[in-house]
């Protein structure tokens, strides 16, 4: 395998409502700060690619508007993926594994804030037999909290202790949408949502998005005084149907997390897609972390949740810390679908 | 399982695989189900953005505006904020004419709009005085075969008290009388 | 370091309007199963499954490949959805074939597919927006201009888009997947079709299919496996794709620099110097007719203004130099989140001699072609009989 690393990140300040920008408006900044993070011409990459949804965005080919931001002329090797942007970003890696590049171009980006959320994420069920309910996002996490719960992965209190820590960690992010929490008790004492979800244990609906730049080898140490090195990347998925799957467990963040190598060496921070509050625990124990390790520092999904952007923001979170020298070793992981379905975890590692 | 005829498929080549179908045969006492119908209804509040929403404010007071490109100085209508080019914002306002040029068109023989035009009727690209990309545009108050390239349009607006902040306020475009452009003035904008 | 990569299996489904009996996964797994079976493999021996397909509002199904994983036999393997509008499905391989190619992965199963008969393709390409320019005549309104601007620039003869109906719609006869069979179409039935967009004709357009078409590809242990059992590979000799705006002044839609860009990148990667020679056949994605001698231009087959010379000399017929759209193409079958797969596994299934009688004789090396968006989207393969 070729060594490629995130050697420059940039994000958008995440909002509930981007209501005055449109798509390309919003993320052409946050590509263009990336690039220049990087010093590498905007016309000199060798591949580019990106994530985002139609049915987010209420129109078909949407992604062909925001390969406006990117310069894509002279014509560019490019590719786009329905998918949350760290799959992008995986696309992008097998570009370089293969040799026919050596630096990408990654972003994604979602306006939840355009259409009713947790009904449109209601299309992405089986279409014969659970679409036609309309069970909305929440109301399906609901169900996997309610299991969790049953089966003591983790407990209404715990759930109120994570939003908390996690919001509360924000107030240092200065990207993130909910930057403070109540105390857990307050939290505790407020109405259920679906239960036995409270609004707190919910992500916020968000608009926004993130872009990255990979680089192989030499060209990541020429561009990058501390490269995060992906040392692993893997993604799997679980099947569909709830009746299916024990929603207590992800076993494909387990089968992901050992391609990747996650328990090679100490993880200082991990950075989890955990819409929900009680998916934490669930990931935690599918990844096999410990209390060593410390949980999205950034406030994670919960303080910030740009649909398609989410997943891709944990790689750069954890880039980030390793940019800075802050750690050595940490680990992203990133989900698509409902209650934890498809998982991508990645490894990231700084030199010396 | 289906009542449809069975599907024609090459014979030596594939075959089916081996699937043990004998519970859905057994299924007798119900009629077979082809087709279920789930209606899904969205309401999106799309955002037009900073520059599309500068657009239609001029275009609610009948003026026609673009964005310039600044690298290249190319003049985008619609303009979307961003030139594609240089993937640079588009900050400078441009002013352009109401007027403009068939560089392409087309006649079409059926109604797609669902709103009964006369048949057949022009769907031109029309390249607006004062920009460098050419916007698509009905052609009406001419004879389909008389449309030609270089052909030069005025917008026909609909009434004053009908504006609203959207692109059908242009009903459709008509011969403004003036001399055609020349073929070559309009090679790089198609 | 790159892993060479063939193409062991190939299944396809009958592309009819609507398919009536079978479900999403049925479709899927009906093209799947037989590319397995043509790999003689089963769902264990595949590591990653790519998808691709058209927008999800084409079926009304968001992300469709989640409610699939367990009909695809992927639960615990990774699933990529990948989506580059019409040029999905070409795109699509090519990221299966780099994920062999780079070494992730041993085996890989690929599909395109799609179900237009779940909704209406017109009503879910066209949502109104109130600042977007209006497009007065649906997607053949979108590119008939830009066909009209080639006729004047070529001075082709009017009836060149009815010869390239007409071959298609006969090639198509000898492909018993195609959606058409035109048994008694003539040059005169193609010329008397209505006039949809002038300068396009009715029988001069793609219909709206089901269907879908999976292929297996394996490193190049699989692939001298697959041979030594006397399965004739397609080796992949070079991909690649290219991407321009839609609307950028001065870009030219007649025949788009992406569209040059890619050819140009992926025969200098297939050490092919004259395309025109060294190619035996080609499968090109063409929607309208117009586009076949638009794209001989496009791709380097022929000098600029002089592609329509190949459609009316024959060269592109079955019993041309360069055959183009042996399988009858996009124009007689249209399934379209997979006619850019078809054209790629069309041309694999030539250079493995197993096209049945659609079957050029001879072919060695194949070009398989996939374009979308507002003609800005390119993915493109050649494939080989033998090694790269």
């Amino acid at each position: 395998m070729r060594d490629v690393a995130i050697i420059a990140t940039a994000q958008s300040k995440h909002v509930r409502a981007a209501s005055t920008l449109n798509e390309v408006e919003l993320i052409q900044p946050v590509i263009h700060e990336a690039i220049e993070q990087s010093g590498i011409g905007r016309h000199d990459f060798d591949f580019t690619c990106s994530g985002s949804s139609d049915y987010l965005a209420g129109q078909p080919f949407s992604f062909v508007m925001t390969l406006d931001a990117v310069a894509a002329w002279p014509p560019i090797a490019e590719s786009h993926v329905e998918m949350d942007g760290a799959w992008a970003l995986y696309e992008a890696w097998v570009k370089i594994q293969t040799g026919q590049a050596d630096t990408a171009l990654v972003y994604s980006y979602g306006k939840s804030s355009p259409g009713d959320l947790p009904r449109v994420l209601s299309r992405m069920m089986d279409p014969y037999y659970e679409a036609p309910l309309w069970p909305t996002s929440i109301d399906f996490a609901a169900l996997q909290a309610r299991v969790a719960i049953a089966d003591g992965v983790t407990s209404e209190a715990q759930m109120a202790e994570i939003a908390n820590r996690s919001r509360n960690a924000a107030a240092s992010n200065p990207f993130a949408q909910l930057t403070s929490s109540p105390e857990v008790a307050d939290l505790l004492s407020s109405e259920y949502l679906a239960e036995p979800l409270r609004k707190h244990d919910c992500a916020p609906i968000t608009d926004g998005g993130v872009a990255v730049i990979l680089a192989a080898g030499d060209k990541a140490r020429e561009h990058c005084t501390r490269p995060a090195w992906i040392r692993g990347i893997d993604h799997r998925a679980d099947g569909h149907h709830i009746n299916f799957r024990n929603l207590c467990v992800a076993p494909s963040i387990g089968i992901a997390a050992e391609k990747a190598g996650v328990g090679m060496g100490p993880v200082e921070v991990a950075e989890l897609h955990a819409c929900f509050t009680h998916q934490e625990p669930i990931i935690k124990a599918a990844l096999g972390l410990d209390e060593s390790t410390v949980v999205n520092p950034s406030g994670g999904p919960l303080a910030a949740n740009p649909m398609m952007a989410a997943g891709l923001i944990r790689l750069v979170e954890v880039a980030n810390r390793i940019h800075s020298g802050e750690v050595s070793r940490g680990v992203a992981h990133a989900t698509g679908g409902h209650a934890l379905q498809h998982n991508l975890v990645a490894v990231l590692e700084g030199e010396g | 399982m289906s009542d449809s005829a069975p599907i024609e498929l090459p014979e030596g080549l594939w075959s089916q695989p081996a699937v043990d179908t004998s519970a859905v045969d057994s299924i007798t006492d119900v009629e077979s189900v082809q087709l279920i119908t789930t209606p899904a209804k969205f309401v999106y509040d799309y955002t037009p953005g900073v520059a599309r929403t500068r657009f239609l404010r001029a275009i609610e007071q009948k003026r026609l505006v673009g964005q310039r490109c600044p690298e290249t100085q190319k003049v985008y209508i619609p303009p979307a904020g961003v030139s594609p080019v240089s993937g640079l914002p588009t900050l400078e306002e441009v002013e352009l004419g109401l007027d403009g040029t068939v560089v392409s068109y087309c006649i079409v023989n059926l109604d797609f709009t669902g709103n009964a035009q006369e048949i057949p009727y022009v769907s031109a690209l029309i390249l607006v005085d004062g920009s460098d990309i050419p916007i698509y545009g009905l052609v009406r108050e001419i004879a389909p075969e008389d449309v030609h390239f270089g052909l030069r349009l005025k917008s026909v607006w609909v009434e004053p008290e009908e504006m609203t902040t959207s692109f059908e306020n242009i009903k459709w475009w008509a011969p403004n009388g003036e001399p055609d452009v020349p073929k070559s003035e309009l090679a790089d904008y198609v | 370091m790159a892993e060479r990569v063939a193409v062991v299996g190939i299944g396809q489904t009958k592309y009819t309007a609507t398919r009536g009996d079978v479900s999403l996964p049925g479709l899927l797994r009906e093209a799947a199963f037989r590319a397995l079976e043509d790999a003689h493999m089963t769902f264990d021996d595949i590591d990653c499954v790519v998808v691709g397909k058209a927008p999800d509002f084409f079926e009304g199904v968001m992300v469709p490949e989640y409610s699939l994983v367990s009909a695809l036999g992927a639960v615990g393997k990774p699933i990529f959805r990948v989506h580059t509008a019409g040029s999905v499905s070409g795109s699509t391989a090519i990221v299966a074939s780099q994920l062999v190619e780079g070494g992730i992965h041993g085996t890989v199963l690929t599909i395109g597919w799609e179900m237009q008969s779940c909704s209406e393709a017109m009503w879910a390409l066209s949502v109104t927006m109130p600042f977007q320019q209006q497009l007065v005549a649906g997607a053949g309104g979108y590119f008939a201009p830009y066909i009209r601007q080639y006729i004047a620039r070529s001075g082709a003869p009017d009836d060149t888009g009815i010869l390239v109906a007409l071959k298609d719609r006969q090639n198509a006869l000898l492909n018993p997947y195609a959606h058409l069979h035109e048994h008694d179409i003539t040059y005169e039935s193609v010329r008397d079709s209505i006039m949809l967009w002038d300068p396009i004709r009715y029988s001069e357009t793609c219909p709206s299919s089901d269907g879908a078409f999976a292929m297996v590809m394996t490193n190049e242990a699989g692939g001298d496996a697959a041979a030594a059992e006397g399965r004739q590979p397609a080796w992949i000799h070079a991909t690649a794709m290219r991407s321009e705006p839609a609307l950028a002044a001065g870009r030219d839609q007649v025949s788009p620099q992406a569209g040059k860009d890619c050819a140009a990148s992926v025969f200098k990667q297939a050490g092919i110097t004259n395309p025109r020679k060294e190619i035996d056949v080609a499968e090109v994605y063409v929607p309208f007719s117009w586009y076949e001698p638009m794209w001989l231009e496009n791709l380097g087959f022929a000098e600029e203004g002089t592609g329509w010379q190949l459609t009316h000399d024959g060269v592109t017929a079955r019993d041309g130099d360069l055959p183009f759209n042996p399988s009858g193409g996009v124009l007689s079958s249209n399934p379209i989140g997979a006619s850019g797969m078809i054209r790629f596994g069309e041309a694999a299934l030539q250079v493995r001699g197993m096209a049945g009688d659609r079957q050029i004789d001879g072919a060695r090396k194949a070009l398989g072609h996939a374009y979308g968006g507002a003609a800005q989207f390119y993915s493109m393969w050649v494939v080989g009989s033998d090694k790269p």
